[in-house]
């Protein structure tokens, strides 16, 4: 086999194909923070909590219920959107004439309490949580073996990118939403109801959250907190990406997360800060993202 | 924030802040009496409450006011301030445990360590407006935490334990808590008189103009940016102040201190508080503090009871305990 700047060609495939899935998880969550941003105008930063929350609901699905995995990836995102939208309706609305920090600091409160309802009943402890039957397997690629449910993730990551993307930005429900983005007092004047549009919005982003928490139940193992670090490497992700770009999200999580397993390989102490030296240095050039607009 | 929401901050704050001089007096008679009390709870705190638990309360008093300059005077959610309280923690910690400093200088240093962040932080972080320089903040300051969960001197998972007290100016020993209480008191008169002080300067007129209107500040011809960059040095460095402190109070600088979710504590002891008092964020830390204490043993549930009141803040009590008191007393504290 041939050998790439002395690394054995295996670890660099191996450490990509990480770092792929990681950008999956990145681009999804991601998205989901810009489809709401980009329409509420508020961070939501229950969205690590509430992918938490999902690959619970998909765990608790299946060892309650004995719901397999294939039905919790449809339900559990429904029942955490629900959530999401009841979230919205009795809370975030009445802070939308506020400043958009104060909506920021409620999501805040909120990540705290649904981590400290899981933390309470279920410890700190992961959460086994298997494979399903017809992903388990690998797969020869001939210059690596791809665990077939790795290949998964990444295939339906880029699905529901795409889909989302496709939602927005090509038909027309989307050009309510974007046209609502702009200018929600007239969009409403044309008789659309902008105030259900917003709630379904924060819905559906909450939803992708609880989608990607599902997909990241048999991975990672399912446990409380495992959404609150990683919703912060996912901040710094839109940051680089430009706020609210929706192509920026998706392209960012990928790109971020491959450099982030690349990083890994060649110089494994700074992969955990690449992302943030990354975003600095974009800062330092283009403040508003290498997708974004000027504001 | 809505049109006519703002019109009516803009025009309180006009009124507010230019009180006419018998107003003025009033105000500062009240401000000496809360100092007065202040005094008061220092000097006879110890013999009725645990000392560690007043050092403790007086470092985060400390740390919620200096957070307060740039999220209430200066109108900057800050989501990264464990940073630089964390940072510092580490800072002394590392000054007195491995170079052997006294207390003074461990603390200096914790402070200059603070504020050269701030600096290179807030350089960057000053471009940005409301949520994305909130975003900012708080992905710098993880940065600092996965630095420090990594980094050989800092002692990962286990943090820098067993940090010692040296003696003062390397003659008067403070290793026993009731010395060292009264050197904490003078750390956090000095840093509450210094922080009043810069409140009530032209310094901190600027700023509170820049929170209520940027674009003026900027059109009347003054360096903003030069403003803000100033503030969050200050901010950061007395977060450094408390941090520090905090390090040789408990012999410990940990990844807690570092963390996230400290950020959110402080924020949450401003709000409760009051943000933009100047007082707030001593009654808010001590009602967070007190809380956390009292109900330590009840593990997961302090998490869902901080995020229940952050919630209830956010919701209905957006003006804070001592903006609450000041609004019936109709005075500023």
């Amino acid at each position: 086999m041939f050998e790439l700047l002395g690394i054995p060609p295996q670890a660099l495939f191996g450490q990509v194909l990480l770092g792929l899935i990681n950008g999956s998880f990145y681009a999804v969550l991601s998205l989901g923070l810009a489809v709401i941003f980009g329409l509420l105008n508020i961070i939501n930063f229950a969205h690590g909590a509430l992918y938490m929350m999902g690959a619970f609901v998909s765990w608790m699905l299946l060892t309650y219920l004995g719901i397999p995995f294939w039905f919790a990836l449809v339900i559990s995102p429904l029942v955490v959107g629900a959530l999401g939208m009841v979230i919205e309706r009795t809370m975030l609305r009445p802070l939308h004439e506020l400043d958009h920090l104060y909506s920021l600091l409620l999501t805040f409160g909120l990540t705290l309490v649904i981590t400290g309802v899981f933390q309470n009943f279920y410890g700190v402890s992961g959460k086994p949580y298997p494979i399903p039957a017809a992903l388990t397997g690998v797969m020869n690629l001939g210059f690596m073996f791809l665990p077939i449910y790795r290949g998964f993730i990444i295939v339906m990551a880029v699905i529901v990118c795409f889909a989302t993307w496709f939602l927005i930005e090509k038909t027309r429900l989307g050009s309510y939403l974007r046209a609502a983005t702009e200018n929600p007092e007239m969009v409403s004047a044309f008789g659309i109801n902008v105030p259900l549009l917003v709630t379904l919005t924060y819905g559906f982003g909450v939803a992708l959250s609880a989608f990607a928490g599902v997909l990241a139940a048999p991975v990672y193992s399912v446990n409380p907190v495992m959404g609150n670090d990683l919703i912060i490497v996912v901040f710094a992700v839109i940051v680089i990406g430009g706020m609210g770009s929706i192509m920026g999200a998706i392209i960012g999580g990928f790109s971020l997360g491959l450099v982030e397993g690349l990083t890994k390989v060649f110089y494994p102490e700074a992969s955990t800060t690449i992302i943030f030296i990354i975003m600095a240095l974009v800062l330092l050039f283009k403040p508003s993202g290498i997708f974004g607009r000027e504001v | 924030m809505s049109k006519q929401a703002e019109t009516t901050n803009r025009t309180t704050a006009i009124h507010q802040s230019r009180p006419p001089s018998d107003a003025r007096a009033r105000m500062t008679r009240h401000h000496m009496i809360v100092f007065a009390l202040i005094g008061l709870f220092v000097v006879i705190a110890p013999q009725f409450l645990y000392p560690v638990f007043v050092m403790k309360l007086l470092c985060f008093a400390l740390f919620a006011m200096a957070f307060n300059l740039m999220l209430g005077f200066g109108g900057l959610l800050s989501f990264g301030h464990a940073a630089f309280f964390g940072g510092a923690a580490y800072a002394a910690g590392y000054a007195a445990k491995v170079w052997g400093w006294p207390p003074e200088l461990a603390i200096a240093f914790a402070v200059l360590v603070a504020a050269v962040m701030g600096a290179a932080f807030g350089f960057l972080a000053i471009k940005s407006r409301g949520i994305y320089f909130a975003m900012i903040t708080l992905a710098f300051a993880q940065m600092v935490y996965f630095y420090a969960l990594q980094a050989p001197i800092t002692g990962g998972e286990d943090g820098m334990q067993s940090i010692p007290r040296n003696a003062l100016f390397g003659l008067v020993d403070m290793s026993g808590d009731g010395p060292f209480y009264w050197m904490v008191v003078v750390i956090f008169i000095i840093g509450v008189l210094f922080m009043y002080r810069v409140i009530h300067s032209p310094f901190g007129e600027v700023l509170k103009g820049i929170r209520e209107n940027e674009p003026r500040m900027i059109s009347l011809g003054y360096q903003v940016q030069r403003y803000k960059l100033l503030t969050f040095v200050i901010s950061a460095a007395l977060s450094g102040l408390a941090g520090g402190t905090k390090a040789l109070v408990f012999h410990l600088a940990s990844l807690v201190d570092v963390h996230w979710t400290m950020s959110g504590e402080v924020v949450l002891m401003t709000l409760i508080g009051g943000m933009g008092t100047i007082f707030g964020p001593i009654v808010g830390a001590t009602v967070i503090v007190t809380m956390q204490n009292y109900l330590a043993n009840l593990g997961s549930l302090v998490l869902i009871i901080q995020g229940a009141v952050f919630i209830v803040c956010v919701l209905t009590f957006r003006e804070g305990i001592v903006g609450v008191i000041a609004k019936w007393l109709k005075t500023r504290l």
